[in-house]
């Protein structure tokens, strides 16, 4: 039976596994229990700041950090961080301090808290940073591997975790992981569908049932948005000649908006994206959510089909 | 440096500041005025600086998070020996070390990438912490504006650095009483801000922004404070040392014509 894990799990985990660097300081904007850093802040509170319920003095507390030779994981709930847009903006990616932010409780798949807490835009505002890697990673051992990089990175992070528990799809297979390298899951030669975070497992359950129908279908975790790993967009593009991108986030600006931006200027080819369709979400189940949004695994065989439909 | 050596430093960062901003045509002469004399104390007097190591890991922070105010900064460390007179020439310059606001990538001697208000206490305080944890001596100091109060985020800061108690976190407060629109008093009264202060737990002096001696005493004062943070409420004049930019809204971010340049340098003692 498949393990179920939540990413955050993986990032709590990943900060007691680099507390051995005690460059590593931990920041909580009153969220620790939530995002999972609380861990740490048992083990290490001389290196652990609480900052309140003040995200915007978190991000430059940070920042303040970094500038003194520190490496500052810093995490809240994913809509919180944007309290701190600019802070992250003007204090943290322009004169590129390494402070890694962490966005938990991401996407509509957060669930019952409703709208106010499904941040469906982080991805896309952050990308928008020079300097700024931008992660969705899609079970906790993904998550766990991304985040023990991030003291070798040199420059600031943004990483979304989800609240719920999905599949894991990674035990015993860390050493595929990397910054920046898209993971090909499974190969298929009629449509490549390109997901990140808790949309990866529902990729794959379309896949399946895309070859019960004689569709085959490639799936690949792009676990890291920013820097897009272009070369992996095109070479799907090329085997398969139709692509689809999935994700718990806004249709405008994040996975899909990257894939389409890079395949507009290399190998352009159908592409359809699954995402959240411009509005906002409200209180519900996470499965209950995905089917909602049009965002689970019988919305993205639709869209691989429709994806296959327009090839020339 | 005495009493009148910081004095004479000051008239001539202010001659500095009125040529940076006529040369470029634009820049933020009256905050730069109002701030210098602090400024100048607190280099010319306390900071634990090396030019020749601008990124010594053990120095002082300062953190000019009225980063508009950075020709007074510039003036300054041109004084110091961070950067070059000729450097100031380059402020708002394309490629030059003198950007429009203070930025720590680009000029040697800055700490803080500023520019947008609210921001300096908050990276002030992430510097303490880390002198904190290190078990350093250095201490952060922090320029804050009177009108950049009003951003929230200031305060978010003040909570945070008190109930950390960073006795090493030394801020000033240059109150000259005027933003970009108008008066502070039209634009947002703060009512009383050392009240604030003392209220969030900091330790807190009210002092004459431009009497060099208080100014001395009150950052002597801020060294014996080491239990929590503190704060010197530096009443100033806008545009100070200039008749014409003196307590004059226009001159918050507005540049010297060539007349006006000449009359400003008349009034520092230049000779012509």
């Amino acid at each position: 039976m498949t393990r179920m894990a939540a990413t955050r799990d993986g990032y709590g985990q990943a900060l007691l596994d680099i507390a051995d660097d005690d460059r590593v300081v931990v920041l909580e904007a009153d969220l620790g229990k939530s995002t999972k850093s609380l861990h740490f802040r048992k083990a290490y509170p001389e290196r652990t700041v609480s900052c309140g319920i003040s995200e915007q003095n978190m991000l430059l507390v940070g920042a303040g950090l970094a500038s003194s030779g520190f490496i500052p994981f810093a995490s809240t709930f994913a809509i919180f961080t944007e309290r701190a847009f600019e802070q992250m903006r003007n204090g943290v990616a322009r004169p590129n301090l390494a402070v890694h932010l962490c966005g938990s409780h991401g996407g509509t798949h957060t669930g019952t808290d409703g709208s106010s807490a499904q941040s469906i835009e982080d991805l896309a505002i952050y990308r928008t940073l020079p300097n700024v890697v931008v992660m969705h990673p899609c079970d906790d051992v993904s998550t766990r591997e991304l985040t023990k990089q991030l003291p070798a990175l040199g420059g600031p992070s943004y990483m979304r975790t989800a609240r719920n528990k999905t599949p894991v799809l990674y035990d015993g297979r860390e050493s595929e992981i990397q910054i920046g390298k898209g993971i090909t899951l499974r190969d298929g030669t009629d449509v490549a569908i390109i997901a990140c975070g808790v949309l990866v497992s529902e990729s794959l359950a379309a896949a399946d049932a895309l070859a019960a129908e004689g569709i085959s279908a490639s799936v690949v975790d792009m676990h890291t948005i920013k820097p897009l790993d272009g070369a992996l967009v095109d070479s799907q593009a090329a085997t398969c000649g139709a692509i689809v991108t999935a994700e718990d986030h806004s249709i405008i600006g994040g996975l899909g908006g990257a894939v389409a931006e890079h395949l507009m200027s290399t190998t352009p080819v159908p592409l359809e994206r699954v995402g959240v369709p411009d509005r906002f979400g409200e209180s519900g189940q996470a499965d209950e959510m995905l089917e909602l949004m049009g965002i689970n695994a019988r919305h993205i065989v639709a869209a691989a089909k429709r994806a296959i439909l327009r090839k020339d | 440096m005495s009493i009148d050596e910081l004095e004479d430093m000051a008239r001539r960062c202010r001659v500095e500041i009125c040529r940076m901003t006529h040369r470029a045509q634009a820049g933020h002469p009256g905050g730069s005025l109002s701030e210098i004399d602090i400024l100048s104390a607190l280099y010319g007097r306390r900071l634990r600086v090396n030019p020749n190591e601008p990124n010594w890991t053990d120095r002082d922070r300062f953190i000019l998070s009225k980063g508009h105010a950075s020709p007074g900064m510039y003036a300054l460390l041109a004084e110091m020996g961070f950067i070059s007179h000729a450097d100031l020439e380059s402020y708002r310059v394309l490629g030059g070390v003198c950007q429009g606001h203070v930025d720590m990538k680009w000029c040697p001697g800055v700490d803080f990438s500023a520019g947008s208000l609210g921001m300096g206490l908050s990276f002030g305080m992430g510097c303490a912490i880390a002198a904190r944890i290190e078990g350093s001596q250095r201490n952060a100091y922090v320029m804050l504006g009177d009108g950049e109060l009003q951003e929230g985020s200031i305060w978010e800061a003040a909570m945070g650095a008190a109930h950390h108690e960073l006795g090493n976190l030394k801020v000033f407060v240059d109150r000259n009483r005027i933003q970009n629109d108008d008066f502070c008093e039209v634009q947002m009264r703060m009512f009383d801000i050392p009240a604030k202060w003392s209220a969030f737990g900091w330790a807190v002096k009210e002092i004459d922004g431009h009497n060099m001696s208080e100014i001395v005493d009150a950052i002597e004062w801020m060294d014996t404070i080491t239990d929590r943070p503190a704060v010197v409420v530096a009443n100033t004049v806008k545009g100070k040392g200039v008749s014409f930019m003196e307590n004059n809204p226009a001159f918050h971010g507005a540049a010297p014509s060539d007349e006006q340049l000449a009359q400003a340098l008349s009034e520092l003692g230049v000779t012509a």
